[in-house]
């Protein structure tokens, strides 16, 4: 057994900033992460950064206001408040540490355009402006000798008495279960792309966060928005950054029409991400698709240019579909990237559950509402990550251990046994593969009643089968495939989450789209849906949105 | 398209703990990678294998090992590009140079201590500004070559010192301490060049390129390890057998317009340096007999000046 003041799970943006905010605060803090800090998901973040600096002209509330707009009045002001005037400092801060960011002619930090913003406001390095600053954190965290548990796998938060104590983690290397008490514990583990198929995320985004979370009595808010990217590669899904758009590409149709004119005259290919995505699918629904995708194209920007701004994205375009955007017009498609909800949590990060927090893509604060603006992610990391670090060593400072003992593990340890002596067959890629396709099919761009209705009786028997997963890995070292059948678990109760508020919610909000319901309605939906877990069952519940200086309008690009 | 791997396995816990190559065939598609491939593996056909993998677009450095021999990411290797033409299995292995935990997976602890020891964190000097330090929009391009390091280990997997000497820093560490040398941000150049005179540091490099080959995300770990090179003795460290060779090299053929290969051990050991002297009797003897002792009296190439034109040149540039 092992005592921590602050644990933090998940070692991407929102974990390692929250790690380096609570060490600063004087606290004994440890980090754990099921893969090597670097090469958490965080860096799959292309494009940037968002942040308003006075001193380039650019206001807070502008940024605020584009980011309310583009949640389509989902997100709570108050929080968006906080995380847009916070922008400027947390990115000076980052820069501080050692990341590069592209310049301007003085030196200075420089900007490019983004998706549904009025301003360039979007710092970046290149186009992998998420590894470029994973790499510091993790940089930051060395220096500050944070110890890191590296390759340890989270399988529950220990919960007395409806406080969080601690986790029971396995280390993956050697199979040992061991009990981690701490005063305070930190959820930052990411999303749950892995729940749609395809996605654009990293196979490690399983949900594990959300669903342990949910399982320790922990709300979680917003499932239903889950975001699609306008522009993912055609077959593998891979990720082409919203900056190739940023930085003036066009989307065309078969008929080589930029359609994006007709629906979006004034932000065009730079509408909000859930604008585009809708749009690009009606194109192909309609029709004037190629092969169920549409096409980027970004010749008219040079090859210098290209390879100076875009030059990850124009190598991942070579390697995974042998398409040299230099010279041609890539293929891309709408696909799964983001998931607004999760984990709900205040601006401290505290979570309604005493003694958990959680910060980053696995917590809904909540500053995206509907839909996220691109480059606000990055952002909302570590603006959160900072202040649940902060308030998370605060909490330890004036509290003790609860009494845990070893013993807590038990469970765990008696859920791992069966799961190696099930006698099965069901195979859990297979299982993985028909959920993922099952969600995007049912809860995926366009939404409908009876197709939801059909997805959730689906997900029932994927459950049922669930329970039959055969693990061919007996062994105690590296076993992953114990650990991708513990990860379907967490999916599938993701997946539940997810579907049960995408029912519920009888209108069209951002990434929300019914095709039965395709109008906003303030007068009843001004609201998050909550679902907590009820004996196995997701319980809906609802709360007003925070509304503070903008009135909801209709929503133009 | 039917595909053949042969992935080696090893399991410490296995009775039989001597690695071994196990074939799969499998059908595929064109477009597959090589991760495609072994994910197959790993979800319909031998659960056991174990592998790192994350992201599938070459961003998260997981999946690092050899395929067909050579260093690289599963997930950016198309399998038609891997596919022997002789219709013989795509052969996988661990990466290299780092102890076999399992399978596929291998222990970093190796590789991260190397990181580590560089420093590797922005240490600049004086008060920090209000806003962001300035820095030409250059500097910060010509970085972000080397910030793209993805820390994935190819490098380092198919490095031909490391094979010899784990002492030896490393391409990726390296790699990353130009990075910090070359930010016009970092105060800590004095220090850091000082360190990487040391043994284990940039002379150990042999020059093979093998990292720049291997590389997946274009860093050239060499070229940052010559520019290091340039630096550290830029900063007055020219007493190294490193920087003594590489001194003797450009005097010799600025002098003669050729290597003189007698002096060269000489120079770079030191003619005072009487273990080393000692230490290269038995080479001289084995050159002697395989008839390779360069000529006593060393002569001038002819129009000797010419060369020594090229010298001034290059010189008045810099």
């Amino acid at each position: 057994m092992y005592d921590h003041d602050v644990l933090i799970i998940g070692a991407g943006l929102a974990g390692m900033r929250a790690a380096l905010a609570a060490t600063e605060a004087g606290v004994d803090v440890a980090v754990v992460s099921k893969v090597h800090p670097v090469r958490s998901h965080s860096n799959a973040a292309q494009g940037g950064i968002n942040a308003a600096l006075t001193d380039r002209g650019d206001d807070w509330r502008d940024h605020a206001y584009d980011t309310i707009k583009g949640s389509d009045f989902l997100g709570d002001q108050d929080a968006i408040e906080i995380m847009c005037r916070e922008a400027g400092d947390e990115v000076i801060a980052m820069e501080h540490m050692g990341a590069i960011f592209n310049r301007d002619e003085e030196g200075r930090l420089g900007t490019r355009n983004f998706g549904g913003q009025r301003q360039a406001r979007t710092f970046f390095v290149a186009d992998f402006t998420g590894q470029a600053l994973l790499h510091v954190l993790y940089e930051q965290i060395v220096k500050a000798g944070a110890l890191v548990y590296e390759e340890w796998f989270v399988l529950s938060l220990i919960e007395r008495d409806g406080e969080c104590g601690g986790v029971v983690m396995m280390d993956i290397r050697t199979g040992k279960i061991e009990v981690v008490r701490a005063k305070a514990v930190i959820m930052a583990a990411g999303g749950l792309g892995r729940v749609f198929e395809p996605s654009t995320n990293a196979m490690i985004c399983t949900g594990d966060g959300m669903s342990l979370a949910y399982k320790a009595g922990a709300s979680l808010m917003d499932m239903e928005m889950v975001q699609y990217h306008p522009t993912t590669l055609k077959g593998s899904g891979v990720l082409i950054s919203e900056a190739a758009r940023g930085e003036g590409a066009y989307l065309l149709n078969s008929e080589n029409d930029r359609f994006m004119l007709k629906y979006a005259p004034e932000f065009k290919e730079l509408a909000s991400r859930d604008v585009v995505s809708r749009c690009e699918q009606t194109e192909i629904n309609e029709g004037r698709g190629i092969d169920g995708c549409v096409l980027l194209d970004v010749r008219h920007l040079g090859e210098k240019y290209i390879s100076e701004r875009l030059s990850q994205i124009r190598e991942l375009a070579m390697d995974f579909a042998n398409v040299d955007m230099a010279k041609e017009p890539v293929p891309i498609m709408p696909g799964m990237h983001y998931q607004m909800g999760g984990v709900k949590a205040n601006v401290d990060g505290e979570t309604g559950v005493p003694g958990l927090y959680a910060a980053g893509e696995v917590a809904c604060v909540s500053v995206h509402g509907g839909n996220r603006l691109g480059a606000n992610s990055l952002l909302d990391t570590l603006v959160f990550g900072r202040r649940s670090g902060v308030h998370a060593a605060e909490r330890a400072k004036n509290t003790s251990h609860l009494s845990i003992d070893d013993s807590a593990a038990k469970p765990d340890r008696e859920n791992i046994e069966r799961l190696l002596l099930n006698d099965k067959n069901e195979s859990f890629g297979k299982i993985r593969f028909d959920m993922g396709t099952a969600m995007k099919e049912h809860f995926g761009v366009f939404r409908e009643n009876s197709s939801m209705a059909e997805g959730i009786s689906k997900l029932s028997l994927i459950k049922e089968r669930a329970q039959s997963v055969y693990v061919a890995d007996k062994t105690n070292t590296f076993n992953t495939n114990l650990l991708f059948t513990l990860e379907l678990g967490f999916m599938i109760e993701c997946a539940e989450t997810i579907a049960s508020s995408a029912f519920d919610r009888t209108e069209s909000r951002g990434a929300h789209t019914r095709t039965d319901m395709p109008d906003r309605d303030d007068e009843n939906w001004l609201k998050h849906i909550v679902v907590s877990d009820k004996d196995g069952k997701p319980n809906i519940s609802y709360q007003d949105v925070v509304i503070t200086d903008w009135t909801p309008t209709v929503r133009q690009y | 398209m039917e595909v053949k791997l042969s992935v080696r396995r090893y399991d410490p816990e296995s009775t039989n703990t001597v690695p071994h190559f196990q074939e799969y065939q499998l059908e595929m598609d064109e477009a597959a990678t090589v991760l495609d491939a072994l994910i197959q593996i790993r979800e319909d056909v031998d659960g056991t294998l174990s592998l790192r993998c994350s992201c599938r677009s070459a961003i998260c450095g997981s999946c690092a090992m050899r395929v067909n021999g050579e260093a690289g990411l599963a997930c950016n290797t198309k399998v038609i590009d891997a596919l022997p033409s002789d219709g013989t299995a795509i052969v996988i292995e661990p990466a290299g140079n780092l102890p076999v935990i399992k399978d596929l997976v291998v222990d970093f602890q190796p590789f991260w201590d190397q990181v580590k020891s560089i420093e590797p964190w922005l240490q600049p000097a004086g008060e920090e500004p209000e806003g962001e330090y300035l820095a030409p929009d250059e500097d910060m391009l010509h970085l972000a070559g080397v910030v793209s390091c993805i820390l994935c280990g190819a490098c380092v997997s198919d490095c031909t010192v490391l094979e010899v000497d784990s002492n030896f820093l490393g391409p990726a560490a390296l790699a990353k301490a130009y990075r910090f040398v070359g930010d016009p941000r970092d105060d800590a150049d004095g220090k850091r060049l000082k360190a990487l005179n040391e043994e284990g540091g940039v002379w150990d490099c042999t020059r093979c390129m093998k990292c720049v080959e291997v590389c997946p995300k274009g860093v050239a770990p060499m070229d940052r390890i010559m520019s290091l090179r340039e630096k550290v003795m830029d900063a007055g460290h020219t007493n190294t057998n490193g920087a003594r060779h590489a001194t003797a090299f450009v005097d010799s053929v600025r002098h003669s317009g050729w290597l003189d290969e007698l002096k060269l051990p000489i120079k770079s050991f030191g003619i005072f340096n009487l273990k080393a002297m000692i230490s290269l009797i038995p080479l001289a003897i084995r050159s002697q007999r395989a008839g390779k002792v360069p000529p006593l009296i060393h002569k001038n190439i002819p129009e000797v000046e010419n060369v020594r034109r090229i010298f001034d040149k290059v010189e008045n540039k810099k």
